[in-house]
């Protein structure tokens, strides 16, 4: 029995300071010297000022900017306390809530895309992502949203397509997982454009 | 789809690629003759060792019998709990706590240090809202690290009950626990997190960032030590994110790699233990034939759960919205999904995480699809043996095939055998005790979960819905998986029966492991004959698949015919 103790209570000291303290330091040592950018959550910095990760949606409302997927965070975005919805598939608040987001993309489309109808809304626009921070839109959520941008930027809409493909992740190797349109990168680049 | 197909087809080769040779450096790591350590440049290494023996006053290491392998690793399991539980209610007044994160309350406390210390991982709490730096670093991910060290220690034992004859001894689990810490997680967890960090996991002691974003507004953006625990947490088949929504959370599982890779991880252990397995008694092809009973039943999983997702719920379909595939656009269901995964991604990913009891998610299982979400329920019913988690999914399979090589000895009246080892009334006993222990486990508890008010206040969902998150709960905790149908808990009633659920879940079977090895290896061998049942050809690998769905469909049935399948037919 004693044997038992001395060996448990060395090992846990032993155990907690090499995994426990020296590997995280270890790493964190690395990590800042290596990727320092990575390191910090992949902000980004403009101006001396952090607007953000490059990681983690944030909230756009604004119609000349392009729009995140729905969150199910509180609030919406949060990059401090990530959430799935929980929405089971025979929930009736899940029915209601596509209904809501639907709707209220085609509101807000509707005006610059004449003949949009429901069934051009890609299904990432009306459902929550798992994080309620997922960095990225679809191709079709994007291309969905640039005749809005075109027209109240007064953009060519060639041009913000462009743009669109200029800020889209591809597949890891051209092969792995599926690409993805990054908003927070997508819309910094149109700022840079001018003509907000 | 074709190119999701490929995508999961590419990495399985790859994987199997991997874990076949790092089961075989396994296999070496554990052997009796020290050779590994008396040779070339890596000898210092054996020196190291021997200081770590002589620290805890067991100079020589000494053969241990299974039942004192088991009072140590039990021993010291306890005493571990206990520091940490003191770490989450003490973190308050501890250093390492840049975002002045309060005590953890004493139920959650509980849950955690229970869910940690046996492999589960199940999370009742929010990480980056609830844990200091303190708490994730030197509290979970240390026993994210020890938890599966004892899970390898316990299986390598059961191993040695194998290949041992007419011997008292299992080994000794202090030098077992050594070698699977440093020898094995510790220089994988090195490299894995290498390669977190470079695809952007965050890796720092700074608190939280404040960004103002573009409209103007202010965002709080979580960070910390990560990459370091989340390499670990992986390799260990923990699951315990950092992140409420755990690797689904770009931080911690940035870009299409991220999910590829921290899979990659998970399964690495659970696949080379097989082959390790093979090479330790001397007969790879019995090896082969688990591993292909096991991985018959993997890809079923992943087959289903990617036609049913691809395929949506019927709230989507009937929605109007478009959810077809395209060059454009994953489609199928999104909700709870990340973009950069994808339909094929998740499905591999959630089959894997849940069959390996690893407990990460990439997506939102409560909100898949009736049969997309019934393959994660599945994989955690089958629980600790179709790969299983690190360890423990090698001795739940062994108690399975100690029970499949009785059943297929009687009806075809041969003597129940299994690697030269008579298969008797005792080792029968231990088995049934490993594996149907949990199932009785499982169903105690989600029964009273869902006729007290306390239990019924846990549930999220309404209606049969809500059953399936009780019933996911209890299983995901006995089977120290982790994973859950996140809306349910949060109560005291929940904390404390989940916490109970998984010390029970997976110390009763470890233990039946230790027994079953230590009654093995006092047996002689008994030279094969013909009227030895052969256990590694195909015939052998169908009567696997047959057994494990026998004694895991017996008891799953009529309880997924309370959830799943109601919702199935009311959807």
């Amino acid at each position: 029995m004693k044997r038992i103790l001395v060996a448990s209570v060395v090992s846990i000291v032993l155990m907690t300071a090499v995994f426990g303290f020296a590997y995280p330091a270890l790493m964190t040592a690395f990590a800042s010297a290596a990727f320092p950018s990575q390191a910090g959550g992949s902000l980004i910095v403009e101006d001396g000022k952090v607007i953000g990760s490059r990681l983690a949606a944030q909230a756009f409302t604004s119609p000349g900017y392009f729009h995140e997927r729905p969150s199910a965070t509180t609030p919406a975005y949060n990059a401090a306390g990530t959430t799935f919805s929980n929405l089971g598939p025979t929930n009736p608040a899940l029915a209601k809530l596509v209904h809501q987001n639907a709707a209220a993309v085609l509101k807000l489309e509707g005006p610059y895309d004449a003949g949009l109808t429901i069934h051009q809304i890609p299904v990432d626009a009306v459902v929550p992502s798992a994080s309620g921070i997922d960095p990225d839109i679809s191709l079709a959520y994007a291309q969905l949203q640039a005749h809005r941008i075109a027209a109240v930027r007064h953009l060519p809409l060639t041009r913000v397509q462009k743009l669109i493909s200029e800020n889209t992740d591809g597949r890891w190797l051209g092969f792995f997982g599926e690409p993805g349109v990054n908003v927070l990168e997508l819309n910094l680049a149109l700022d840079k454009l001018g003509g907000k | 789809m074709g190119q999701g197909i490929g995508q999961i087809l590419v990495f399985v080769v790859v994987l199997i690629a991997a874990s076949y040779p790092f089961g075989l450096y396994m296999a070496r790591v554990f052997a009796d003759d020290d050779g590994f350590l008396r040779r070339g440049r890596l000898r210092f290494l054996g020196g190291v060792e021997r200081g770590f023996y002589r620290a805890i006053g067991d100079r020589t290491a000494k053969e241990q019998s299974w039942k004192e392998y088991g009072a140590h690793l039990l021993g010291f399991s306890f005493l571990f709990v206990l520091v940490l539980y003191a770490i989450q209610r003490l973190q308050g007044h501890l250093f390492l706590n840049p975002q002045h994160m309060g005590g953890v309350s004493d139920f959650i406390s509980f849950n955690t240090a229970a869910s940690f210390l046996t492999n589960t991982n199940w999370q009742y709490y929010a990480g980056e809202s609830t844990m200091s730096y303190l708490t994730q670093m030197a509290g979970l991910a240390v026993q994210n690290f020890v938890s599966a060290a004892v899970g390898i220690a316990a299986m390598v034992a059961l191993f040695r009950g194998f290949s041992r004859r007419s011997s008292a001894t299992l080994g000794n689990f202090w030098r077992d626990l050594y070698r699977t810490l440093v020898y094995v997680l510790l220089p994988v967890a090195i490299v894995g997190a290498v390669v977190l960090i470079a695809i952007g996991v965050p890796q720092t002691f700074h608190g939280y960032a404040t960004a103002t974003t573009l409209q103007g507004g202010h965002q709080t953006i979580a960070r910390g030590p990560v990459a370091s625990q989340i390499a670990i947490k992986h390799l260990g088949t923990n699951g315990g994110g950092f992140y409420n929504s755990n690797s689904a959370t770009p931080f911690e599982g940035p870009g299409s790699l991220g999910g590829y890779f921290e899979l990659f991880l998970e399964l690495l252990i659970p696949f080379a233990s097989v082959f390790m397995f093979g090479r330790w008694i001397r007969g790879m092809r019995n090896a082969l034939a688990i591993f292909a009973a096991m991985f018959v039943l993997f890809a079923v999983g992943v087959g289903v759960n990617f036609v049913a997702e691809q395929h949506g719920s019927r709230v989507l379909r009937t929605s109007g919205v478009n959810i077809t595939h395209s060059g454009l656009q994953t489609g199928g269901n999104m909700t709870d999904k990340e973009i950069r995964y994808g339909i094929a991604e998740t499905a591999l990913f959630t089959t894997g995480t849940t069959m390996t009891s690893t407990g990460a998610v990439i997506a939102g299982h409560d909100a898949m699809t009736p049969a997309g979400g019934a393959v994660p329920l599945t994989m955690i019913f089958l629980g600790e043996i179709i790969y299983g988690g690190v360890g423990s999914g090698m001795y739940g399979v062994l108690f399975i095939i100690v029970l499949t090589v009785f059943i297929a000895g009687l009806m075809v009246g041969r003597t129940p055998e299994y690697l030269g080892k008579k298969i008797e009334a005792r080792e029968v006993k231990l088995a049934a005790l490993g594996s149907l222990f949990p199932a009785v486990l499982i169903l105690t508890l989600t029964a009273a979960a869902v006729v007290t008010k306390s239990g019924l206040a846990s549930m999220y969902n309404p209606g049969a819905h809500g059953f399936s998150e009780a019933l996911y709960a209890y299983t995901s905790q006995a089977g120290n998986n982790g994973s859950a149908f996140a809306g349910y808990g949060g109560t005291p009633f929940s904390a404390y029966l989940g916490g109970i659920d998984m010390l029970f879940g997976r110390f009763v079977p470890l233990i039946a492991a230790l027994a079953l090895g230590g009654s093995l290896a006092a047996k002689r061998a008994v030279p094969a004959s013909v009227g030895t049942f052969r256990s590694d050809g195909a015939t052998f690998s169908v009567l696997l698949v047959g057994m494990i769905l026998l004694t895991a469909g017996l008891m799953l049935f009529p309880a997924l015919t309370l959830g799943p399948i109601v919702e199935g037919l009311m959807h």
